[in-house]
């Protein structure tokens, strides 16, 4: 049976896509975040999931609000990064997995969830930066790619507790998949950040704190806020932390915290990564 | 109304909350900016703006904001963030020279201020180890 080993959360800022780019892993504006994964590279190292199902949100590279879906699962062979506008591209192509997808498409829609399903769908930054940091060296990817994206975008947004719940759906559907894979799942972007707006720059270290502090022991305590509770906390883009928790939804057995950091700034942003453990649970 | 009116709606101030009304106002300039992801178009707006802004059927505000540079005008006028980072990069503006102009700071400001929450994250994390 598969197994889900755990889960990374991390930021996504473009501007770490050009650290990366210019090898500047060591230097003392980006070492404090980039030092944050060497525990994510140990772990990887050890544990070698076959399976990345990653939640993030796209940021106007697939999708555009002619048609916004609150949420898609990709079902594609394979996915592909392209130039969001700044002239970057050249990640490596990311191999898929349809037939877990549609697994995981078939069992969310028989639990009444409504995702978008696509078989064509090129991934932004916000998967491929977390991805980069997470697997540096690879010279080809060592997993497979489910890439489920939430609109984080355009308003209405879905709120904590549909993406907790949506969350959930899909971690049962990977439990219940057949195959012997291991799997890990990824949620980024976040945490508090603002782009936009006379309060560009807003940080809130105390509701990063509040989500860290409970993402493994006590994740429904960040459901208490409405998305629009949450751009009010953390900033605009702060709200981005819905992949975080749709991405925590999945891991449904005995969570714990295997490693944090955070660190402020990177670019605008209050930028975390942490790494939870899920285990099974006992059954006394 | 099915709806409640803009002045009942929940505001949070300096944020621009990206709805259903900023989604049709805005939706021009942010289709023209979702089009800078292709590099031919980003040559083409930087070639003649003027021309390209009739392309993608911007009002006359939307016009007048981007050829002043104005960013919140921009917002108002229901530019999203996102799609306008696009545009952004075009006019070799980076989010912090974005966030400069937004509230009315020198770029060196802007970043001290981000600087300042890591120093005080800082502060808070020696106390508590001290506790």
């Amino acid at each position: 049976m598969s197994e889900i080993a755990g889960g990374i959360f991390t930021s996504h800022v473009p501007g770490i896509g050009q650290a990366i780019a210019k090898g500047l892993q060591q230097d003392p504006y980006w070492k404090p975040f980039f030092d944050g994964f060497h525990p994510v590279h140990e772990w990887l190292k050890r544990e070698k999931p076959d399976v990345l199902v990653c939640f993030y949100n796209d940021h106007g590279l697939n999708f555009f609000l002619d048609a916004m879906p609150t949420f898609a699962i990709g079902a594609a062979g394979s996915y592909r990064h392209e130039d969001e506008g700044w002239g970057i591209s050249g990640y490596k192509p990311y191999p898929g997995m349809p037939e877990l997808s549609w697994h995981i498409i078939n069992e969310v829609v028989r639990e009444e969830f409504d995702p978008t399903m696509c078989q064509k769908m090129l991934v932004d930054h916000a998967l491929a930066i977390p991805v980069e940091l997470a697997w540096p060296d690879a010279e080809s990817w060592p997993f497979k790619l489910v890439p489920i994206a939430i609109n984080t975008v355009q308003f209405p947004l879905p709120s904590p507790k549909r993406c907790f719940d949506f969350g959930r759906a899909v971690g049962r559907a990977l439990e219940s998949w057949e195959g012997d894979e291991k799997i890990v799942v990824m949620g980024t972007g976040g945490l508090s950040h603002q782009l936009e707006g006379q309060r560009a720059g807003h940080i809130n270290i105390e509701y990063d704190t509040f989500c860290m502090d409970n993402l493994s022991r006590d994740p429904e305590a960040l459901l208490q806020h409405s998305s629009l509770d949450i751009v009010e906390l953390a900033g605009s883009q702060g709200v981005e932390i819905l992949n975080w928790i749709a991405a925590r939804g999945a891991m449904r057995g005995s969570v714990t915290e295997y490693s944090r950091n955070y660190h402020i700034p990177i670019s605008n942003t209050a930028a975390a990564t942490m790494l939870l453990e899920n285990h099974e649970k006992v059954i006394a | 109304m099915f709806r409640p009116a803009g002045d009942d709606r929940r505001q949070i101030p300096g944020t621009y909350v990206f709805d259903g009304d900023a989604a049709q106002r805005g939706f021009a300039i942010n289709d023209m900016c979702f089009s800078f992801n292709k590099a031919e178009n980003r040559e083409a707006f930087a070639a003649d703006e003027e021309a390209y802004m009739d392309r993608y059927g911007l009002s006359e505000e939307q016009k007048k904001v981007i050829r002043d540079r104005d960013v919140i005008g921009m917002l108002n006028s229901g530019g999203n963030i996102y799609y306008l980072a696009k545009l952004a990069g075009i006019l070799g503006l980076g989010v912090q020279d974005i966030g400069a102009l937004q509230t009315g700071t020198t770029v060196d400001e802007f970043k001290a201020a981000l600087l300042a929450h890591g120093t005080r994250l800082k502060e808070m994390t020696h106390q508590g180890e001290a506790a």
